[in-house]
């Protein structure tokens, strides 16, 4: 999580290439399941703190979708009892939803993007309960997830490694996105 | 100059310390603030551990109090101060007349500044905080330019704030009533405006629609950048056309008038966004302390990298160098 060590401008994400999600649209998503189990209680674990911010908001449904990935997810942050599901489509009636390329939600929810901005380039759009999306986002960016830790710690130093790799890779051709003046 | 940070959270006011901000400022998780936002700002336990932090490496803590008190409620506000000073803020931020006069009462050793919400413009008001409460600095309004600037500084009697980079309140701070008009809740009193609660977003024809308590303000078309969801950067149908009428979804970037600022006597930079995550903090932060650091040591400033960071992706002066008011 180098956020702090940040001198750049922010870096727009990466997106998938159209050909590794054709690649994968075919391949059952049940294998996915108890790696996103298991990250959920790892996090449940190190981040207590992240359900006393969310608040009222906690027992809400959450969808996450990657738009440059065939499937999505659902998250239920519950602190008796949390769900995190991958889908192929998200579900009707959840009580929120968020949209944007993995790379971006995953800095987002790293602290190593900034929502608003990923906002306002149009990269990232919420829809259903602003409320409960915003109070999703604000506890997870003072959490300081280090996602890639969290889902690969558990194979040591080589897991951390492999993480590493990966989000070097999904940096890897990243540039600012552009901006325009105003007088 | 001194850089003064915001902090919504307690890993951004790491973030902002860590990134060289002289102070921070924060509030607490309730409406005595003016970012009173969903998952948003500090309890006592983390400001008394923040503040611990940022003085550990020797940076401030302001803690912002700075929503005006409702009748029947001051209670809130006066545990708020109460809190605020047991924790070793090392300063109050506070516009309501009533917050001031407590402060001033039962704290008198406790530093106060007057808030950009008391939307203190101009010096006599400026002395009425001074000679009253004994407050050792103001934060002005972004609704003067230089000139102005320069021109109250010397008659004010204490310090001065100014806003150089964020988010922008058009016109009337302190006492913009749209959001309330459309939401039922005020920015100035309940501490939000825009309330998340009230917003929503919707897919029409390509175009992505913002709504506030049911009324449309604002549709972005495809790749557009895009702003907040507020009144006052919505787009209204007018009888000379439609379009921005108050003001575009642009943020301030006021890097270019630091030398200016400070030749103006300014004794503070304050960077706006407690609602932004740790990225925009560490970001701006490290991008204004790396340009005071330039301006300092007798080198060109040369500001730039922040446009992504800015609402609708774009950037403006502000009423700093604005000619037409």
């Amino acid at each position: 999580m180098p956020d702090t060590n940040m001198t750049g401008p922010q870096a727009a994400p990466v997106r998938l290439p159209p050909w590794l999600a054709r690649a994968i649209a075919p391949l059952p998503l049940a294998p996915l399941q108890p790696a996103l189990a298991l990250m959920l209680a790892r996090i449940g674990r190190a981040h207590p703190d992240l359900y006393d911010r969310l608040g009222e908001h906690a027992d809400k449904r959450f969808g996450i979708a990657p738009t440059d990935l065939p499937f999505a997810f659902v998250l239920e942050p519950k602190p008796r009892r949390p769900l995190a599901r991958a889908v192929r489509t998200l579900p009707a009636g959840l009580d929120a939803s968020i949209h944007g390329p993995l790379s971006g939600l995953i800095g987002m929810a790293e602290g190593r993007l900034d929502g608003d901005a990923l906002f306002f380039s149009r990269i990232l759009w919420v829809e259903g309960d602003v409320a409960a999306a915003l109070a999703l986002r604000n506890a997870v960016d003072d959490a300081r997830i280090d996602f890639g830790a969290v889902l690969l710690g558990g194979f040591g130093p080589l897991g951390r490694h492999l993480a590493d790799a990966v989000w070097q890779r999904l940096q890897g051709a990243s540039a600012a996105p552009g901006g325009r003046g105003w007088n | 100059m001194e850089l003064i940070c915001p902090a919504g959270t307690p890993a951004s006011l790491e973030a902002a310390v860590t990134a060289g901000a002289d102070a921070v400022y924060c509030g607490f998780r309730d409406e005595t603030n003016a970012r009173n936002f969903p998952g948003l700002n500090f309890s006592r336990e983390e400001l008394r551990k923040g503040i611990a932090f940022a003085h550990r490496h020797g940076v401030k803590v302001l803690v912002a109090i700075n929503t005006f008190a409702r009748a029947g409620s001051f209670g809130l506000w006066q545990s708020a101060i109460d809190d605020a000073v047991a924790a070793g803020a090392d300063a109050l931020i506070l516009a309501d007349l009533a917050t001031l006069d407590y402060a001033a009462s039962r704290h008198p050793a406790q530093r106060l500044h007057v808030s950009v919400q008391a939307g203190a413009a101009n010096p006599d008001a400026i002395r009425f905080y001074v000679e009253s409460f004994g407050v050792r600095r103001v934060v002005l309004p972004r609704v003067l330019n230089v000139t102005e600037i320069a021109a109250i500084v010397p008659e004010t009697g204490c310090e001065t704030e100014v806003f150089v980079f964020g988010g922008l309140c058009v016109m009337e701070e302190g006492r913009c009533s749209l959001s309330s008009y459309a939401t039922g809740q005020s920015p100035n009193m309940n501490g939000v405006c825009s309330p998340a609660s009230h917003v929503a977003y919707a897919e029409r024809g390509g175009r992505i629609v913002s709504t506030l308590g049911g009324f449309t303000i604002n549709s972005f078309g495809k790749d557009e950048p895009a702003g907040y969801p507020t009144l006052c950067k919505g787009r209204f149908a007018v009888p000379t056309g439609s379009g921005y009428i108050f003001e575009e979804p642009v943020s301030l970037d006021a890097a270019v008038m630091l030398p200016a600022l400070s030749k103006a006597g300014v004794t503070a930079l304050k960077i706006e966004g407690r609602q932004r995550g740790r990225a925009y903090i560490a970001q701006v932060v490290r991008h204004f302390r790396e340009i005071l650091a330039a301006f300092e040591q007798g080198r060109e400033v040369r500001p730039a990298g922040l446009a992504a960071m800015a609402e609708g992706q774009a950037s403006t002066a502000g009423a700093y160098r604005r000619g037409w008011r």
